[in-house]
């Protein structure tokens, strides 16, 4: 069993040792990251209407596909609208609509086929199954399907009898919904808590003794308080935090960078230097606009680098300083031009460009890494309410993209100019954003990905897609 | 609106930027450590005895100083055994008792006069109260308590109603108990269930209704569920999700390093080489070693380096990698051997010896920042069964401070050498530690604090070798961590290589 260990070589792109045989990587299972289960998940809500189950499902896919598990959610009252092309009313929904009770059976094992065919075809590794599976019978149905699959299942249940959040749910997602379009406001309130009247008798909620074998949590009043059940696994501990941590309080996070630095002007990546002169300008600015917007109760973070901080110090505000936020680690390749990288390092160079996401500067990082260290951030800031995030460009990339739900291969070419804040407001199942140019001159540090990958290149196709400099 | 803004300065051994104020008097804006919360919290818990709210405690606790939240235990049995000198009988704890009362009572007040010491005049931020707590009474005495003084409270109940658990209990910890000590087991077993049976009584739960405005975490036979009740900040957060994670199955933890390496030959720090050719006989040994252990479901842990990977490699087992197991990163320092380093960077050296824990590298970490990039891997270590962690040095010294409630201070200079595999299991209240040099020779890697004896005139210095002690802190002699020093005083104890 125990050999003489095999050769290692390291893959080009992510820096991985992996072992090889003859110069080439050997097949080898050791090659994944941290693995958060072994097998597919099936996550499944349970509710009544308007208890913020496709919020919860949206967001956790959200947050699942970030941090690089991939999971999908499939919403049962969108395959019910695929099949019933018009809603009329909540009659559809009633106990006693043989017709109506029928297709949305259907629709929902429509819905399990496709889970079925995207946990095992398409590389998924969490499906959330959104409905309001409030039947024990039903519930029945989907652990003998993810028993037959090999799926753990986890239930997540929302429960709320608050009439003010139920009735602002009710405002903020059902009345724009394909259901309510040609509606007038108080007709679609009417019937839409009609509709939750005809699930009021036949729910079954989870129970402590009869669902005991399950695992679950049991989310109450919007997150007043928890009932955990028997979490399986790493990826279920996980959801769970998660879920613990996340809040529906209205507030806004800021994102910006730090003013423009020394670095910048003389287009040189990364380093550790100080605020321009128009870098030191924007501070002030920025002092003024967060004053102007009489933000309540407003946290400050920056890295532990010198122009984030000076930035933050402009505002005279306490402010605390994250580690995890500092820039992307350009290793050998810090403090360099592109140009002087093309020149050094043609082969990196090339190699960025064909996958900037999982690309890892020689003893340095990717966003990839990133992603993992800012974690413990994106939880912070979903704990807390209003927040402004002096960061750095490939920093603020990641966090953008777990805002607005970017997918790996945009997060590294997303927007992030100097001198431009970006506010962030929770809106619906998403994200409200607004630009906010503070109009301070600054260069411009965004490199759009060339079109000549090729590592065969010539050093001018490299160079096409670099900003101006000094 | 400030019109000068403040210029920034380099914190030379933490490596923080902070406004260079003229005034000394001006107070600092920027907190450089993460804000978990901004008044102390006192944790409390409650439950009959033998549930298990001791071991929380422990383990808790030790988990919050190591992530750096200073945290202590007030263990109300151990104020009683102060006060009642001897223990006879579980009669003491019959609610009729009323001397016995009194006692208890007075106990409970003095404890939490200590934790209002240790909050104000120790600089104290988690408290855990560790007594039953079982009447609502008392808990509202402490709440009371809690709110003049403006503390947080975190309620912790630990319910279990598995006869099993509650004896292994008893068995484990409560049978070699000073209270215990000159009984005989078969005795001590029956005492103990007639005192759980005098708390039953009077035993009042966190209720669902009545206590829905305080915030507590409730615990179902050892993990089985919870019921987490309105968590308050970060903190809380990370108390509930860090006691969602833990377990008592047995198990054993194994840490080892990486076979010597080809920088650790030329006495270069970090880098990424790969292993020497006794390195790879370690590895091999590693593996029959291993299998000899004959582990159930056993995972083996890289970092992301060579060296750990080439000796994963050689046990022909599936391994997982990970980043945040890679070693210190020692910046401007990488590859560098500790005479270059004090040729070059002598000022640095020299506040490496001041402070290793805090200490940061020029464009590299600290321990300080390694133990909280390790954090997720402890995370997951607790949830997992037997695992073997190959790391690094550095990168074990911080694992192994968690696992045995070791200080910052003493962190940075725990002994680590090379192929040599440390068996961690826990028992009772901590772990035992068995240690297991795999017989094949390895270069020295441990460099202890340099000293300089105090005694003698400072032209005729006499330079004592330390000779390695377990825990690396010289008590006698003074440390010469000066900037000005000698070189050769800095240099004394780096290990020899080539």
């Amino acid at each position: 069993m125990a050999s003489s260990p095999r050769e290692l070589t390291q893959n080009p792109l992510k820096k991985i040792w992996v072992p090889c045989k003859n110069g080439l990587p050997d097949r080898h299972i050791s090659q994944r990251r941290v693995c958060m289960t072994n097998c597919p998940t099936l996550i499944v809500t349970v509710g009544l209407p308007a208890r913020g189950k496709t919020y919860i499902s949206k967001k956790l896919t959200r947050y699942l596909n970030w941090i690089g598990v991939p999971t999908k959610e499939f919403n049962v009252g969108q395959y019910r609208r695929k099949c019933v092309k018009t809603y009329k009313s909540f009659e559809f929904f009633r106990p006693d609509n043989e017709e109506g009770l029928k297709i949305r059976r259907q629709c929902a094992l429509a819905a399990l086929g496709d889970v079925q065919r995207y946990l095992r075809d398409e590389g998924g590794q969490v499906a959330v199954f959104d409905a309001t599976n409030t039947t024990r019978e039903r519930r029945g149905t989907i652990m003998s399907f993810a028993q037959q699959n090999g799926y753990k299942v986890f239930f997540v249940e929302s429960v709320c009898e608050d009439p003010d959040v139920i009735a602002e749910n009710i405002v903020q997602v059902k009345l724009s919904s394909p259901d309510y379009i040609h509606c007038d406001t108080d007709k679609a309130v009417e019937d839409f808590m009609k509709r939750i009247k005809c699930y009021e008798n036949s729910y079954e909620p989870l129970d402590e003794i009869l669902d005991g074998g399950l695992s679950f949590i049991k989310i109450m009043d919007v997150g007043r308080r928890y009932l955990v059940n028997r979490v399986q696994d790493h990826i279920q501990s996980r959801i769970v935090y998660y879920l613990m941590n996340i809040h529906i309080t209205p507030r806004s996070i800021y994102l910006c960078r730090h003013g423009e630095s020394d670095l910048n002007v003389k287009g040189r990546i990364g380093g550790d230097s100080g605020l321009s002169v128009r870098g030191k300008e924007f501070a002030e600015c920025l002092g003024k606009f967060i004053r102007d917007q009489s933000i309540n109760e407003l946290k400050v973070w920056t890295s532990q680098m010198k122009r984030t901080i000076q930035t933050a110090e402009a505002l005279s505000v306490p402010y605390e300083q994250w580690k995890a936020l500092n820039e992307i680690d350009a290793g050998v390749c810090e403090e360099m031009t592109y140009e002087e990288i093309q020149e050094n390092y043609p082969l990196e160079f090339a190699l960025r460009d064909q996958d900037k996401y999982r690309y890892r500067y020689p003893k340095g990082e990717s966003y990839e890494d990133l992603v993992q260290r800012l974690e413990p951030v994106i939880m912070e800031l979903e704990r807390q309410e209003n927040v402004l995030v002096i960061c750095h460009q490939a920093v603020m990339r990641c966090l953008l993209a777990y805002f607005l739900d970017k997918p790996a291969e945009e997060l590294p070419y997303l927007k992030c100019p100097l001198h431009t804040v970006l506010k962030l407001t929770p809106v619906a199942y998403g994200c409200k954003i607004e630009y906010i140019s503070l109009n301070v001159e600054a260069v411009d540090t965004h490199r759009a990905k060339p079109e000549n990958v090729d590592i065969s290149r010539l050093a001018e196709e490299a160079l096409l897609t670099v900003p101006a400099h000094q | 609106m400030s019109k000068d803004q403040a210029e920034l300065t380099q914190t030379p051994l933490l490596k923080i930027w902070v406004p260079w104020m003229s005034s000394s008097l001006s107070r600092r804006r920027g907190s450089s450590v993460p804000q978990f919360t901004n008044s102390p919290t006192l944790i409390v818990m409650v439950g009959l005895p033998a549930r298990g709210k001791t071991y929380i405690s422990k383990k808790l606790t030790r988990y919050l100083n190591w992530i750096g939240v200073p945290t202590k235990v007030f263990n109300l049995g151990q104020y009683r055994r102060e006060a009642v000198q001897a223990y006879k009988t579980f009669e003491f704890f019959l609610p009729d008792n009323e001397e016995a009362m009194k006692i208890r009572k007075a106990c409970a007040i003095t404890a939490l006069k200590d934790i209002h010491h240790y909050f104000t005049q120790e600089q104290g931020q988690v408290a855990v109260f560790d007594a039953t707590n079982t009447t609502r009474d008392r808990r509202a005495d402490i709440l009371c308590f809690a709110k003049e003084s403006g503390y947080k409270v975190f309620f912790v109940e630990s319910i279990c109603d598995d006869p099993d658990i509650i004896e292994a209990n008893i068995m484990e910890v409560k049978l070699s108990s000073p209270d215990y000590q000159d009984c005989d087991k078969e005795e001590a077993l029956v005492d103990f269930l007639k005192r759980i049976e005098c708390y039953k009584m009077s035993y009042v739960p966190l209720d669902d209704e009545m206590d829905r405005n305080l915030s507590y975490i409730k615990i179902f036979n050892v993990g089985f569920r919870y019921l987490v009740n309105r968590v308050q900040d970060h903190i809380q957060s990370r108390i509930v999700y860090y006691l969602m994670n833990i377990h008592v199955t047995p198990r054993s933890i194994y840490l080892c390093r990486h076979g010597e390496s080809e920088l650790n030959l030329l006495g270069r720090i970090g880098g990424d080489s790969g292993l020497s050719p006794r390195g790879n006989k370690f590895a091999c040994t590693l593996a029959g070693f291993i299998q000899s252990q004959c582990i159930r479901n056993l995972k083996v842990w890289t970092s992301h380096m060579k060296r750990t990977i080439q000796t994963a490699e050689a046990l022909g087992v599936a391994y997982e990698q990970w980043k945040a197991l890679n070693e210190i990163d020692a910046g401007v320092c990488e590859e560098l051997t500790y005479e270059e380093i004090q040729e070059h960077y002598p000022e640095e050296f020299a506040l490496r010896d001041q402070d290793k824990y805090r200490y940061r590298y020029p464009k590299g970490e600290s321990y300080e920042d390694l133990v909280h990039r390790l954090e997720p891997v402890i995370m997951e270590l607790e949830r997992q069964e037997n695992v073997l962690v190959v790391c690094h040095q550095a990168v074990m010294r911080c694992l192994l401070a968690y696992f045995l409630d070791k200080s910052a201070e003493e962190l940075p200079y725990l002994k680590c050498p090379l192929h040599t595999v440390l068996k961690l299991t826990p028992v009772a209240y901590g772990c035992k530690v068995e240690s297991v040099f795999l017989n094949v020779e390895a270069v020295n890697t441990h460099r202890d604090r340099p000293v300089q004896c105090s005694c003698h005139s400072p032209t005729g210095v006499m330079i004592f070798t330390v000779i390695s002690s377990f825990f690396g802190s010289s008590l006698l002699l003074l440390q010469n961590v000066d900037v000005s020093r000698d070189p050769q005083d800095a240099l004394l104890t780096v290990p020899e290589h080539i």
